[in-house]
């Protein structure tokens, strides 16, 4: 029995391994086919990345990733795909940074209930689509794409200083106003600058991820619904209430992906926060497989692709290249798991047929004795 | 050809035998297997096998799942090569590489699923691939009506094969083996797919073929049909011919005892266990569905009935008259329109799923793929499914895995799911050790009443004897059981009463001690109503 767990955990590299080979791989060829050197692109990144600044960067960078791939990873435990991530977020982290500028609280409770109210936009955004799929059998897929851009329109709306917004004296940026002292999440000083707080709770909540999924009955309930819904729905899974359930949690902790850069920060929300941190989560929870480990060393690896090729322009090499490399590594992410999951499957089939041939003839020659 | 001339052409053909037999030194055998070994790394899947298969018969190959027949037949076709032993053919030795040989040989294989593209007219489909052999027009079409002609089988080139239902279907695949000059053919499991009367059908065709002095190598596990098609049968078990029996001297039982190597227990349960404390009591249950049309209908209509402890309910009816809607009403998977579900005295009508199951309604699903197991998970998570919020579980919302393990494999050991160990997923186990699995999980939990739906469909004949003793067993101690399947052997054998189901509807009942499964079924198909008695002049309500 230990032999399949070993087998396990070496298919288990064996996916991403493989698809990280080959998309790195495809980058150099795209590298050449442009005439460019194919190799020196990651050795300037590698370089970069000795930097503690950029260390920083990437690891801040990382725990907002790892916050939007969680997010999209419990919709997928369950055959749900959450698009609208990068939506819920933007919109969360946005009336959470005004509830969060408007009022004065104690520091702990004004930290909480920034969080609070972004967990709730979150997870009410996202529960729309969850009402529409269990009440009118909307695809979520076409509904979190179009709340997203609704989302969108929103925020611009509500963001204009005869609504919710301000602008600061010259400039042309608008903002929510800035959340007092006592809403600002003390983050860890390092020497390259300061890791947000919030970073370490997204880890965290990495943790809590598995726990609930892994131990948790209501865990049980969301993977059986995601391995086979009819047989989750036989064995008493109610399954409208499971994709409802899904949504809202899915959206409650894309309303945290805003939160390091917000609590660490901004301490305001501003047309300049990132956009399609939730599409970068979808890649992430892909290429880590929904598995908190995975997703861990995932998020860090897109961001130090994202954060160290910054520097690639002044050495004559597109940024770009990042891109391309993310776009490659998420299609022979899906290539590669598929690959591995049949011949895995392929291969117990296998070894419990010989096993159980070896038992039974072992038997017959008891019996022969 | 008339339907009366099969019968002359096999007694005609039971005479040519006993020629054959006589001069059997001058006329060679189709195929002779002798001392085949097949090895896989780490296993034997076929080790000393002798078969000898005589010129124009059905010679049929019986064993359980994983006995090894596929892995034998995968070598005859040039699939495989084996390790030892040789293959000949009407004399000659043979070393195949692959099922362009075999073909070239005279040999056919007939697959269990069907290898026909549905936009294709039969012409299209039987000349695919062989274009070579009779070009793909008006020479084509003659050849194709002339071997339809010779055998009886009734094939139309042109009409489109997503027209033709399974049976036809079949024949079609018959016909493209012949086309391509078989003389020997391998039918892999070829009744799995049919109905009775379709059953008999193809028989009669593979009496014309014998007839004509082809030769039919038959896979099977039903052993009824083994008895009444082939001329000789040939035993497997765990890779090696284990014995050849007569077909006209040998029974059911006597086969199946040498397929699974010990004596077999009948379903036969007789002495009552009846009580009159009722378990699970449906009063004018009602469910209507919608149809793609918009039109309602009613897919349950007035069902009534009571099963007490200690009592096996069998419902029997053609699939589709509404045996599932009827379970997943039970279950709660469907909510009723009308009508009152009472379990051990409490209303569940409207109960979900899940307090239903921890109620103590145990479920054996008629689809363990889609509705009993998760394939891709170890045993012990399918042991989870369906009983996550039972001990041992779980323990107040957080999963006991230590406890949930140990009782797995508690369950592999005391209802023999033969598996290397509980980790390995669900996918991996054959049929049999899948639905043996299942079992032991629904009654690990005692439960009150017990669903069970085609308890042993797809399941081999060990297998069958276990989940029979199981389901007796629990009978004994108080269960309420439901039976649905559509083997109605069990049916009668298993049930302490029996309803019939058509249309919705619970159109008559039988006593099973002294029904007949003719006169069963002429109930499924509508034809007799209310109490079903075993005599000429049975009168209907």
């Amino acid at each position: 029995m230990k032999k399949f767990d070993k087998d396990r955990v070496l298919l288990g590299i064996a996916g991403p391994g493989l698809a990280l080979v080959v998309a790195f791989l495809l980058t150099s060829v795209v590298l050449l086919v442009s005439d460019r050197d194919p190799f020196e692109p990651y050795q300037l990144m590698f370089q970069t990345a000795e930097f503690t600044d950029v260390q920083v960067n990437i690891l801040n960078q990382a725990g907002t990733y790892y916050l939007a791939a969680l997010a999209v990873a419990i919709g997928f435990r369950m055959n749900l795909f959450n698009i609208g991530v990068d939506g819920q977020y933007r919109l969360a982290v946005m009336l959470a940074a005004v509830v969060g500028a408007s009022v004065e609280l104690p520091a702990p409770l004004h930290i909480l209930l920034i969080v609070v109210v972004a967990m709730l936009v979150g997870a009410l955004w996202a529960g729309i689509a969850g009402v529409l799929k269990t009440s009118r059998g909307v695809s979520e897929v076409v509904s979190t794409i179009m709340l997203n851009a609704i989302a969108t329109s929103l925020i611009a709306w509500m963001i204009l200083p005869a609504n919710l917004g301000e602008q600061l004296p010259g400039s042309n940026d608008l903002t929510t106003g800035q959340i007092a002292e006592s809403g600002w999440f003390p983050g860890l000083a390092m020497e390259g600058g300061t890791i947000y707080g919030f970073t370490f709770v997204a880890f965290a909540l990495g943790i809590v991820y598995w726990f609930t999924l892994n131990r948790t009955r209501f865990g049980f309930d969301l993977r059986a619904t995601g391995a086979s819904e009819s047989a989750a729905q036989a064995s008493g899974v109610d399954s409208k209430k499971m994709v409802l359930t899904a949504m809202l949690i899915s959206g409650a902790m894309a309303g945290l992906v805003g939160m390091p850069l917000l609590l660490g920060q901004t301490h305001t929300y501003s047309l300049s926060f990132p956009a399609g941190v939730g599409f970068t989560g979808i890649t992430i929870a892909l290429l880590g497989r929904n598995n908190p480990i995975g997703i861990f060393f995932a998020a860090l690896l897109i961001s130090f692709i994202e954060k160290t090729s910054a520097d690639l322009d002044q050495f004559g090499y597109e940024k770009e290249i990042a891109t391309i490399m993310q776009g490659l590594i998420v299609i022979s992410v899906v290539v590669s798991y598929e690959l591995v999951r049949q011949y895995g499957l392929r291969r117990q089939q296998q070894k419990v047929g010989e096993e159980l041939a070896a038992q039974a003839r072992k038997n017959k020659e008891e019996v022969a004795l | 050809m008339a339907s009366a001339l099969p019968t002359a052409f096999s007694l005609l053909s039971r005479q040519g035998e006993c020629v054959i037999n006589a001069s059997s030194p001058s006329t060679p055998p189709a195929v002779e297997l002798r001392g085949i070994t097949k090895r896989f790394p780490g296993v034997v899947a076929n080790h000393d096998i002798d078969i000898t298969i005589r010129k124009g018969t059905v010679h049929a190959l019986v064993g359980e799942n994983g006995a090894g027949k596929s892995t034998l037949m995968k070598i005859l076709y040039g699939m495989q090569k084996p390790d030892e032993g040789t293959i000949t053919i009407d004399g000659k030795q043979v070393g195949f590489h692959s099922p362009a040989d075999a073909i070239a040989a005279g040999i056919g294989m007939v697959h269990q699923h069907f290898m026909l593209a549905d936009n294709l007219t039969v012409l299209e489909n039987v000349v695919l691939g062989g274009e070579k052999l009779y070009g793909i027009g008006a020479k084509a079409r003659n050849k194709i009506k002339e071997i339809s002609d010779a055998y009886g089988l009734n094939v139309r080139p042109d009409v489109l094969v997503e027209q033709l239902g399974v049976a036809d279907r079949q024949r079609v695949e018959i016909l493209k083996v012949l086309y391509r000059g078989a003389r020997t053919l391998i039918l892999d499991e070829p009744t799995a797919v049919l109905v009775p009367q379709e059953v008999d059908a193809l028989f009669d065709n593979l009496r014309e073929l014998k007839a004509e002095g082809l030769t039919v190598i038959f896979i099977s596990h039903k052993l009824g049909e083994v008895l009444s098609v082939a001329d000789d049968i040939t035993v497997i078990r765990r890779g090696t011919t284990v014995g050849t029996a007569d077909p006209r001297t040998t029974t059911p039982k006597q086969l199946a005892e040498l397929m699974v190597g010990s004596e077999l227990p009948s379903p036969e349960t007789r002495e009552s266990t009846v009580t009159d404390v009722p378990m699970l009591n449906v009063d004018a249950l009602r469910l209507t569905a919608t149809d793609p049309d918009g039109v309602i209908r009613e897919v349950l209509d007035g069902i009534t009935f009571t099963i007490h402890k200690g009592e096996v309910m069998g419902i029997a009816g053609v699939e589709g008259n509404g045996q599932t809607e009827l379970i997943e009403a039970l279950m709660g998977m469907r909510d009723p329109d009308g009508g009152v579900i009472t379990l051990d005295g409490s209303d569940i009508s409207h109960v979900p799923t899940r307090k239903r199951r921890e109620d103590g309604i145990g479920y054996i699903p008629e689809d363990r793929h889609r509705h009993g197991l998760l394939l891709e998970s170890p045993l012990w998570e399918n042991r989870i499914l369906g009983h996550v919020t039972e001990r041992p579980n779980s323990k107040k919302g957080l999963l006991d895995l230590k406890a949930a393990r140990k009782d797995t494999e508690r369950i592999v050991r005391e209802y023999d799911v033969r598996t290397p160990g509980i980790e390995v997923t669900a996918a991996s186990l054959s049929g049999g050790n899948q639905q043996k699995l299942i079992v032991g999980r629904e009654m690990s939990h005692h439960p009150k009443l017990l669903i069970a739906a085609h308890p042993t469909r797809g399941v081999d004949v060990g297998a069958q004897a276990q989940i029979w003793d199981q389901i007796r067993e629990a009978r004994r101690e108080g269960l309420a059981v439901l039976l649905i399947s559509a083997d109605l052997d069990e049916l009668i054998g298993l049930s302490d009463t029996l309803r019939v189901m058509y249309r919705g509807r619970l159109v008559a009942d039988a006593d099973p001690a002294t029904i007949t499964p003719e006169e069963l079924g002429s109930a499924m198909t509508g034809a007799a109503t209310g109490h079903l008695e075993h005599n000429e002049n049975g009168e209907g309500r």
